[in-house]
């Protein structure tokens, strides 16, 4: 059964303007519904060509020779391209999103196993694939650095020869917090614990692999590109810099993307392939990398090795936490992330709790693996953060012998405390900790159950109670802190009313599952009143949408839901301007209410959004000085993150006889601000509720120690199915946010960053009486089995 | 080599290559999109249709071994302009989000409501454990097939009992069965 709690007090005005929020179903189903959705590889243009890439089967080799002429002589194939090839139109290598430079096919090394080495363009994709075959390539293999412990000793082989003057593998340092002050409070506390926790690289995997469909038309020099991207103008943008395509000739469609997760910010070399396979070929090319490909090459998450140091009173009064990581980027630093933010949010750290000190020293290395490193629902590393600190948080309550909530309630920031800058400076916007907690308590009947593991341990079974309470920060970002590539992190709009008053408003950003054409209507139809049904939201078109930095980091709605909302209340301030010459009274005179303005103290006298529209277009007057028609466009740059909370519960039992983890109950109480649609905010938390089961206790890309990926198909990267999901029990708490035009938070990625450490600090309550402290993700049998014979290991 | 089947209860025959994917001739050869592609191992479930009335993974099938039987996918599951019963569950309850799964659990949905009208929750769980969804973490898709199997007894009851409407599997105001929401 569902609770709910609401708190509205804060929230002013939400009852004066009710017209689009609440449960509404989507407006996007209907063509999914009935098998016509939109999605890349569902575009079929005359004459298109298929491309397929050769990928490296070693993780370090250098490249003796490449023999391509059976390929070109295979049946159906148009064209082989190779590194080399792309090398002397200077396009061997374009830049990642973090600064760094990525082989679009490797020219000198392949770096990675999977990573590009050449690619086929054929007529049909089984000629393609076939002809992918005779490519004879002579591989001189070197010794691969698979291990992040060991990319920095001196006899590592070097990796990134590329850079100039490279003699490591070390790509980046980065600290946050006061040394200084952190070691102070830890030489003075009661309590100091320490616990080494490795978050294992997983995979986004999301159900629709990468591609790209690349159309050039050489008459009029216009490249159109459908591709998986949850970031067309960025992309758009990127794609001028490093083809030197002029950027108003290049049209960048995202269509219907199956699920993104991160998987789809980057730019891939398939992309670029594809791109130059239809300029070379003259013709419309297809690419679609398959399930194995997407698993070794694009994306990955996390590959974070830390270890997390935590210093209290006796009494369980929290002082410090302090933190060191090894960071794996794999072969490039492909990650996304603003160029400020190496480690992405990571400085978020310090969690829920009014803390006086804290301090993280962060290493970065290359690895012989794929590049990445920000996916999965992560909001930019803060996955790993609140991983750290909730873990950590139950360690120092086993060792002082507190209980895990107690232990939490006793150290959140106050309500009253906000907005509250961290000891790493992010600047909380609004929370009310203790609520959320009590409920998601409360809901999960939390003394009961720990009444109930107490009789089960008594009779030798194996239950757990596990916590954990998390801050977010989404809604990147203040332009004038965060850029990619130099790409302020901000978000236009653009709001059209017809002249029959219904209206079309065009997104910078990209659902990819998200429920936008909803969710964006109904933030417009309660500012303007125009019900969400005559209301088109168009995105994923950059010739036909206002420049923005797309949907990834739960930036959505915090950004662009902002911007949508603040153009409509531009377009209100005009119409209530034409209004007021319809109706013959100065503008300070007119009342809104329900979209319509009405005469203050005569109700009765009143003009609708639609008789406005129809007058902002017709042939009559306009009051002085106003133009014709009736839209705006804006961009909005955000003054603030927003900074989204939830406390979760998750309730397991371990059998005893084979180690095998089953997740019976999970309690996830969230708390996004004003909730616009909640069926869809529900939807966002179940998916990454199951997010957190896969990672917590199943996926993980593991590699031998060649640098073979072991994780490459989806009969060895385990996702969780309808079987080891429960039934998911949610409730919310509303506190606003103060600096978002509708109070709306972030909520896309909650449930990925907060469900593992619930789901792990579970697991280790159940395994108390082994006297487990920790044990690593993922839980899987065989781990869990090791952790309760006292053999827990890490996982890499 | 020329195949010939029964597609959503049209006759067709194409000349295809032997080794061609049935996944692929509804896609690319008919340009029935809806069926999808997400895996190489059977693993994911997007590419489920019927043939004869049974859900298959279609990438594991040859379009020639689908030559002389019926073959049904999600374009062919609605009658017309009125949506089939799963297909309003899946948009009543939330059962989708980026949709690109939605084709093959609806599938696989169908078949299991058309023999079991009645399944219980462990019992849906359990028919669409071959097939992955990334986005809604199933209790959603799992509500949607008790929504569609409410709708239909109640559907079927008003056909028996016109007299009078049965209370139970009433729909509540926020468009989802009573039993659904408990």
């Amino acid at each position: 059964m569902t609770t709910v709690h609401e708190r509205v007090d804060t929230f002013h005005d939400n009852d004066q303007k009710p017209v689009g929020y609440g449960r509404m179903l989507r407006k996007e189903d209907p063509r999914f519904l009935r098998g016509r959705g939109r999605y890349v590889d569902d575009v079929q243009l005359p004459g298109m060509l298929h491309l397929a890439i050769l990928r490296s089967p070693v993780a370090h080799a250098r490249i003796v020779s490449i023999d391509t002429s059976a390929a070109e002589a295979s049946p159906g194939v148009k064209a082989v391209v190779t590194g080399a090839m792309l090398a002397q139109q200077n396009l061997a290598w374009m830049p990642t999103l973090s600064n760094d430079v990525q082989a679009v096919l490797a020219t000198d090394k392949v770096r990675f196993q999977g990573q590009e080495v050449a690619f086929v363009v054929a007529e049909d994709r089984y000629a393609a694939r076939d002809a992918l075959e005779l490519i004879d390539v002579e591989y001189d293999v070197l010794d691969p650095v698979i291990d992040a412990r060991r990319a920095l000793e001196s006899d590592a082989p070097l990796i990134r020869d590329d850079l100039d003057g490279k003699t490591n593998n070390h790509c980046f340092d980065w600290e946050t917090g006061d040394e200084a002050a952190t070691e102070a409070v830890f030489a003075r506390a009661d309590v100091v614990v320490s616990q080494d926790l490795v978050y294992p690289r997983v995979h986004p995997a999301p159900m629709e692999t990468c591609g790209a469909v690349a159309d050039y038309d050489a008459v009029d020099g216009k490249l159109r590109l459908w591709s998986t991207t949850q970031a067309p103008h960025a992309h758009r943008t990127l794609y001028a810099i490093v083809a030197g395509l002029p950027e108003h000739k290049i049209q960048v469609i995202s269509p219907d993307i199956g699920g993104g997760f991160g998987n789809k910010v980057p730019i891939y070399p398939g992309y670029v392939c594809a791109i130059v396979a239809s300029i070379v070929t003259g013709k419309p090319v297809k690419w679609m990398e398959d399930r194995s490909e997407n698993l070794i090459s694009t994306g990955f998450a996390r590959d974070y090795i830390m270890r997390g140091e935590i210093a209290a009173t006796r009494d369980g009064r929290i002082l410090g936490i302090r933190t060191n990581v090894l960071a794996d980027h794999g072969a490039f630093n492909g990650t996304a992330a603003p160029v400020k933010y190496p480690a992405g949010f990571f400085g978020v750290f310090t969690g829920s709790y009014d803390i006086e000190a804290a301090y993280c020293k962060m290493t970065a290395v290359y690895t012989n693996k794929a590049p990445g490193g920000v996916a999965y629902a992560c909001s930019f590393r803060i996955t790993e953060a609140v991983y750290l600190v909730e873990r950590i948080v139950d360690c120092l309550a086993d060792e002082l012998g507190m209980d895990p909530a107690e232990l939490r309630l006793k150290n959140f920031i106050q309500p009253e405390q906000f907005p509250y800058t961290t000891k790493t400076g992010w600047v909380y916007d609004s929370g009310n900790y203790e609520p959320t907690m009590r409920l998601a308590m409360e809901m999960a009947g939390y003394d009961e159950l720990r009444r109930e593991q107490a009789e089960k341990r008594a009779r030798g079974e194996l239950m757990g109670i596990g916590i954990a309470f998390f801050t977010e920060a989404v809604g990147a970002g203040p332009r004038k802190d965060m850029d990619i590539l130099g790409l302020g992190m901000a978000d236009g709009c653009e709001l059209r009313v017809h002249p029959t008053g219904k209206a079309v408003v065009r997104l910078s950003v990209q659902s990819q599952g998200q429920g936008h054409e909803t969710t964006f209507a109904q933030i417009v139809a309660e500012e303007i009143g125009i019900p969400p049904a005559d209301i088109e939201v168009l995105h994923g078109d950059t010739d036909n949408t206002p420049f923005g930095l797309g949907t990834y980091g739960s930036r959505s709605t915090p950004v662009s839901g902002a911007a949508a909302a603040l153009v409509a209340r531009k377009v209100r301030d005009k119409a209530r301007i034409i209004a007021s010459g319809m109706l013959e009274v100065s503008v300070a005179d007119l009342e809104w209410e329900k979209g319509a303005f009405h005469v203050a103290g005569d109700p009765g006298r009143s003009v609708t959004i639609q008789d406005i529209a129809l007058r902002a277009h017709g042939a009559g007057d306009l009051p002085e000085g106003i133009e014709g028609g009736l839209e705006a466009q804006i961009c909005y740059n955000p003054s603030n993150l927003t900074y989204p909370h939830g406390a979760y519960i998750c309730v397991v039992d371990i059998d005893p006889g084979t180690a095998q983890v089953t997740v019976r109950r999970f309690i996830a109480v969230d708390d996004c601000g004003t909730r616009i649609n909640p069926m869809i905010i529900e939807g966002q938390v179940h998916g990454g509720l199951t997010d957190g089961v896969g990672m917590a206790l199943m996926e993980m890309i593991a590699f031998d120690e060649d640098g073979n990926c072991l994780g490459a198909s989806l009969m060895d990267y385990l996702i969780p199915t309808s079987l080891e999901v429960p039934d998911w029990e949610t409730g919310f708490t509303v506190t606003p946010s103060p600096h978002h035009p509708i109070g709306a938070k972030g909520v896309g990625e909650s449930a990925t960053v907060g469900s593992p450490p619930a789901i792990v600090n579970a697991v280790v309550d159940a395994l108390k009486p082994f006297g487990v402290r920790h044990a690593d993700m993922p839980l899987t049998p065989s781990r869990v089995w090791d952790a309760m014979r006292g053999q827990a290991r890490p996982p890499i | 080599m020329q195949v010939t089947m029964t597609v959503n209860d049209v006759e067709v025959t194409r000349e295809i290559e032997a080794r061609l994917l049935l996944v692929h001739f509804l896609r690319d050869v008919l340009g029935l999109t809806g069926t999808h592609w997400g895996c190489d191992t059977s693993n994911c479930g997007t590419c489920v249709v019927w043939l004869d009335g049974e859900p298959v993974k279609s990438c594991t099938v040859l379009a020639a071994m689908a030559g002389g039987h019926q073959v049904r996918t999600v374009e062919g599951l609605a009658k017309g302009a009125e949506l089939d019963p799963i297909q309003q569950g899946f948009m009543q309850c939330h059962g989708l989000q980026c949709g690109f799964c939605t084709p093959g659990m609806m599938m696989t949905a169908r078949a299991l409501l058309d023999r079991n009208p009645d399944p219980s929750e462990t019992e849906i769980r359990e028919a669409i454990s071959g097939q992955i969804c990334r986005c809604t973490g199933y209790a959603t898709i799992v509500r949607s097939v008790r929504w569609a199997a409410v709708a239909e007894a109640q559907a079927a009851a008003q056909v028996t009992e016109t007299t009078e409407s049965s209370e139970a599997g009433e729909i509540d105001n926020a468009g989802q069965p009573a039993e659904a929401v408990a």
